[in-house]
């Protein structure tokens, strides 16, 4: 594939809108994301960082009313080309969700199950553990697994969910507040995995917690509301600019929390 | 409020006491009648029960009693024919059966597909037209369906197999209107189930790169099993039960047979015919009545019960 | 960029390849649920259809006394009081007394005159019928058959559907036969179920809801229970009305204890009785989910002013409930309504032309009618057990939209 700009960015948006029925929940996103990077979305509640983050692969299509005006580029193509499978897209571009979602499945047919139903030919029993090591969750459970998913506690499961996205490999995964129901050991050792995979793995992740966006990620994106309720992107650049010396008043009032 | 008024004329000692005293006895006492008629309403029910129990056990006592009868005679035998003392209740078991599989066979698919449809697929409007459509299905009258086997399914069945094939009364006609009955109460159990399963679990598996029907089979239909399991033993209760649509199409006359071509009558068929001509009480076909109902009656129980215990257990899953 | 397939450069296995069969089979499948669905709605139209199908129709008539023999011209130009001394000289005195009292003969229309005139002095009858679609679509068959098989038959399109369907009692002939005697029959049935279960109902859902919170161990045999009867098919309740109302109570049933003539204990009464335990399980789950609607905050406003726990539930949880209990009854009453096997185990009689007088008297309903007329094997009786059946579905359908309206009415005022 020919890619029109010299550099190759794992995800594009030109203008973005998006829309549930006739409101418009983000407006005018312009966004390059670095490949192989961590980007954090960071902005107060309801400014619509859930809403990109699920744009990016299309988990909007199953919300009746939902729809976008724009572009979203990956790999130079428009995601939401009418040509184009969604179902593709997301074999792609993984998700990663705020709750802890494990199938009432077993450990290891929660993560073989997304790598069969893609057709994957190789060996499954491989698959698993490669997933669960680069999921640091081999170790926990290589003894157990056949045990039901639901019975691991919640940092496991989460890290269970990393793992089985991984299973489809996708070049990008997204994360909509990872850590949110978790306790702060779960959580570091997430920002630990984060840091592990981002050397194979574009992530994006939304978070509201300031000093992981902070700690983990190379990149920082700001959102915020608008007078018409409309979420958009006023702040953009590497973490530790926007987090030491952000060029606008109200990034820097959200970050040092008299925000939101 | 009129008491405490008048007791506040009187002496400020008395006045807690009296107050207390007054106020509370009256109070207590008619509450304590209510409650105490509120829960004698409640008993009512068990004592529909006890009244099933007892009478079924007690009437099937005296069929049992009868020169001739025994009970494995009636569980094993496969000649029904009072006439000649002949007591196998085997051919009105047998026919109950092919009807209820035959009702099955139409209800499952069709309920579990309408079921996935409505949840999984359909767009608010759609359902919103649907559902009440289907909930009419489930509103008609059961003689009504009887009916419907006799004057349409029956010719139409007869035209395709055959007019020497398919007897006038046969058990594939009312079987299959049977399973139309039925479909709406597999269908809106099973959406209830599938309904119950988290957003999440679609979310992730969508996200994973399924399609829709992968998620809705693989993963919602699976996680939705036991509600759905327990819909489908209810709706075998419902055919096994079910008395109208045989007692019309199905025939009138106890036959061995597993052709569903054929007529042959059921138990509810049998006690509807038998109680509905002019039999004396004491009569071996009267008695009889009751040793098929009490049967009847604890195979629906049965049924019921695994169903229900089934479906708490999926309600436990997700509450 | 053409070939949507391929958009994208890196592949990691070859899940592209293996997308498009899935994406096939998954429409196929969804086709096949969507489908399903519709099968019951086509179903539904069918059923409908097919009754509609049989309460109209072509129909052949004939006389059995020559008409020519009574009058000279066409009936329509005999003038009404030659009519009525037709009516007055070939009726038996019975007949005629009966038909004066229902209605003077010089009161009644010349059309209506015309009518007595024809089926019951002419006895014209009907030979044969067609359905609906087929008088439509082929009459001529049917004409040419009639035409070889009756050649004296008048034809005529008929609405098997009259006014006289609903005023008219049991007949032993189809088109004389109407439906009076089972609709009170019904109606009385379903006044006695409800004036029994109501109260019941209500009373045990507020026990179950209200008074037994701290699950006692009483209410759980009483909810289990419930939940257990809900389940019996309605013949084993006939079953039980057989054994207890009709017979174990037959002094009470048939009224011989209160001073009537009761022959048996097949009355009205004992039907009524056994419906409502057929519907109490049904009534009180519905009264009950009504209840519990009821927010708490309500009940402890109540309790917070001093109020009992009965004042708080006459004066609150009740009327607050109270749509959704009445639509609930309503929905379990309607059950009662279309349900016929209780009723041919407690004795309906299928052949009764007295209207019910009283709750000791023998009774039929528009139910046991419906099937009576079925098993017959006269294509006629098919034809009014139709008509039966629509106003049946008709009663049905208007109560429940009723509740139904009334639901989202008081919701909405909420
Ligand atoms: N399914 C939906 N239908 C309609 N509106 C929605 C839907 N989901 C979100 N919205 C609206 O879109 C806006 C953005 O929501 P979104 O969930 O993206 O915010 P968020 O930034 O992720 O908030 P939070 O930090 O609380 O998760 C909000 O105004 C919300 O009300
Ligand atoms: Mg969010």
């Amino acid at each position: 594939m020919t890619n029109q700009t010299s550099k190759q960015w794992a995800i594009e948006t030109q203008d973005l809108d998006i829309f549930y029925g006739d409101f418009r929940a983000v407006k005018n996103v312009t966004l390059k994301i670095e490949p192989k990077k961590i980007t954090s979305i960071i902005g107060p509640s309801g400014c619509g960082k859930s809403t990109v983050l699920r744009s990016f692969n299309r988990m909007n299509d199953f919300i009746p009313g939902a729809h976008v005006k724009g572009e979203v580029l990956f790999q130079g193509q428009n995601i939401y080309d009418p040509r184009i499978d969604p179902v593709q897209v997301r074999q792609r571009i993984g998700m990663v969700f705020q709750k802890p979602n494990p199938f009432p499945k077993s450990i290891y047919e929660n993560i073989a199950w997304g790598a069969k139903i893609n057709g994957y030919k190789e060996s499954l029993n491989d698959l698993v553990e490669e997933c669960l090591v680069k999921s640091a969750l081999w170790d926990e459970v290589k003894d157990q697994l056949q045990k039901p998913a639901l019975s691991l506690s919640g940092g496991q499961q989460q890290r269970l969910c990393i793992a089985r996205a991984l299973a489809v490999k996708p070049e990008i995964i997204l994360m909509d507040e990872p850590c949110s129901a978790l306790d702060p050991i779960a959580t570091l050792k997430i920002e630990d995995l984060m840091r592990e995979l981002s050397n194979q793995y574009t992530i994006i992740i939304v978070t509201h917690n300031m000093q992981q966006a902070g700690r983990a990620s190379d990149f920082t994106a700001y959102f915020t509301m608008d007078t018409d309720r409309a979420g958009s992107m006023i702040e953009y650049g590497v973490t530790s600019q926007v987090f030491t010396n952000p060029t606008n008043k109200s990034t820097e009032d959200y970050i040092s929390g008299r925000f939101g | 409020m009129q008491k405490s008024i008048s007791i506040s004329n009187g002496s400020p000692e008395s006045l807690g006491i009296e107050h207390k005293r007054i106020f509370r006895n009256n109070k207590r006492w008619s509450e304590n009648i209510i409650k105490m008629l509120l829960t004698l309403a409640g008993i009512v029910s068990i004592f529909t029960t006890i009244g099933i129990v007892y009478e079924l056990g007690k009437e099937s006592l005296l069929f049992f009693n009868l020169p001739g009868v025994t009970l494995r005679d009636f569980l094993t035998g496969t000649t029904w024919q009072p006439t000649i003392g002949k007591f196998g209740v085997l051919p009105l078991v047998t026919s109950t059966m092919i009807t209820s599989l035959v009702a099955m066979f139409v209800a499952i698919p069709l309920g579990l597909g309408a079921a996935i449809f409505l949840s999984e697929y359909a767009a608010d409007k759609t359902r919103k037209v649907l559902k009440p459509l289907l909930e009419i299905l489930a509103g008609i009258p059961t003689v009504v369906y009887g009916y419907f086997a006799l004057t349409f399914m029956t010719p139409i069945l007869r035209g395709i197999f055959g007019q020497d094939n398919v007897e006038i009364y046969n058990m594939l006609s009312a079987g299959l209107v049977m399973g139309i009955m039925i479909l709406p109460l597999i269908s809106s159990m099973s959406e209830d189930a599938l309904h119950a399963v988290p957003r999440s679990l679609r979310d992730a598996a969508l996200g994973l790169g399924a399609t829709k029907f992968e998620t809705s089979i693989q993963i919602v239909f699976p996680a939705a099993l036991s509600g759905i399991i327990s819909a489908i033993i209810l709706g075998i209760s419902r055919a096994v039960g079910e008395t109208m649509i045989v007692a019309i199409a199905a025939g009138s006359g106890p036959n061995f047979t597993f052709n569903p071509f054929k007529a042959a009558e059921t138990m509810t068929g049998y006690i509807a015919r038998i109680s509905g001509g002019d039999l004396g009480y004491d009569t071996p076909d009267y008695n009889s009545i009751f040793a098929i109902g009490l049967l009847l009656f604890i195979v629906t129980l049965v049924l019921n019960m695994v169903s229900r215990a089934i479906s708490r257990k999926y309600r436990e899953v997700y509450e | 960029m053409k070939n949507p397939v391929n958009l994208f450069s890196s592949i990691s296995y070859s899940k592209d390849l293996h997308l498009e069969n899935r994406q096939k089979k998954a429409s196929i499948w969804k086709a096949l649920f969507r489908l399903s669905t519709l099968v019951g709605v086509i179903v539904l139209a069918i059923l409908i259809l097919s009754i509609v199908n049989q309460a109209f129709g072509l129909v052949a008539f004939e006389d059995i006394n020559d008409r020519n023999e009574f009058i000279s011209t066409s009936i329509i130009d005999v003038p009404k009081t030659e009519l009525i001394q037709l009516i007055e000289n070939n009726l038996n005195k019975n007949r005629v007394r009966t038909l004066d009292t229902e209605k003077p003969l010089l009161d009644r229309s010349k059309s209506d005159l015309i009518r007595i005139v024809e089926s019951e002095v002419f006895k014209q009858r009907i030979v044969d019928s067609y359905p609906l679609f087929q008088s439509i679509f082929t009459p001529n068959e049917f004409k040419s058959t009639v035409a070889e098989k009756y050649p004296d038959a008048i034809m005529e399109f008929k609405s098997w559907f009259t006014p006289q369907f609903l005023t008219e009692s049991m007949s032993k002939t189809p088109e004389l036969a109407g439906v009076r005697t089972a609709l009170l029959g019904s109606l009385l049935l379903i006044v006695i179920t409800i004036v029994v279960a109501f109260p019941l109902g209500v009373s045990s859902a507020i026990y179950l809801e209200e008074y037994s919170r701290q699950n006692t161990w009483l209410s759980r045999v009483i909810q289990t229970n419930i939940d257990n009867l809900a389940g019996v098919p309605s013949i084993i309740y006939g079953i039980l009305g057989l054994t207890i109302f009709v017979r174990a109570f037959e002094p009470l049933t048939s009224g011989r204890f209160f001073g009537y003539e009761g022959a048996n204990g097949r009355t009205i009464l004992a039907a009524g009785l056994t419906m409502a335990l057929l519907i109490l399980p049904i009534l009180i789950t519905n009264a009950q989910e009504a209840i519990r609607a009821v927010p708490n905050s309500l009940r402890q406003a109540s309790y917070g002013l001093g109020a009992t726990q009965w004042q708080t539930i006459w004066h609150h949880v009740l009327p607050y409930a109270l749509p959704g209990i009445l639509t609930g009854t309503i929905l379990a009453i309607s059950r009662a309504l279309g349900e016929t096997a209780p009723l041919i185990i407690v004795g309906a009689a299928t052949y009764i032309s007295k209207d019910p007088s009283g709750l000791f008297s023998n009774f039929t309903a528009l139910p046991i009618q419906i099937y009576n007329w079925t098993t017959r094997p006269q294509q006629e009786f098919r034809n009014i057990a139709a008509v039966a059946i629509l106003v049946l579905m008709i009663m049905l359908l208007s109560m429940n939209a009723v509740a139904i309206l009334w639901r989202n009415k008081i919701q909405n005022k909420r």
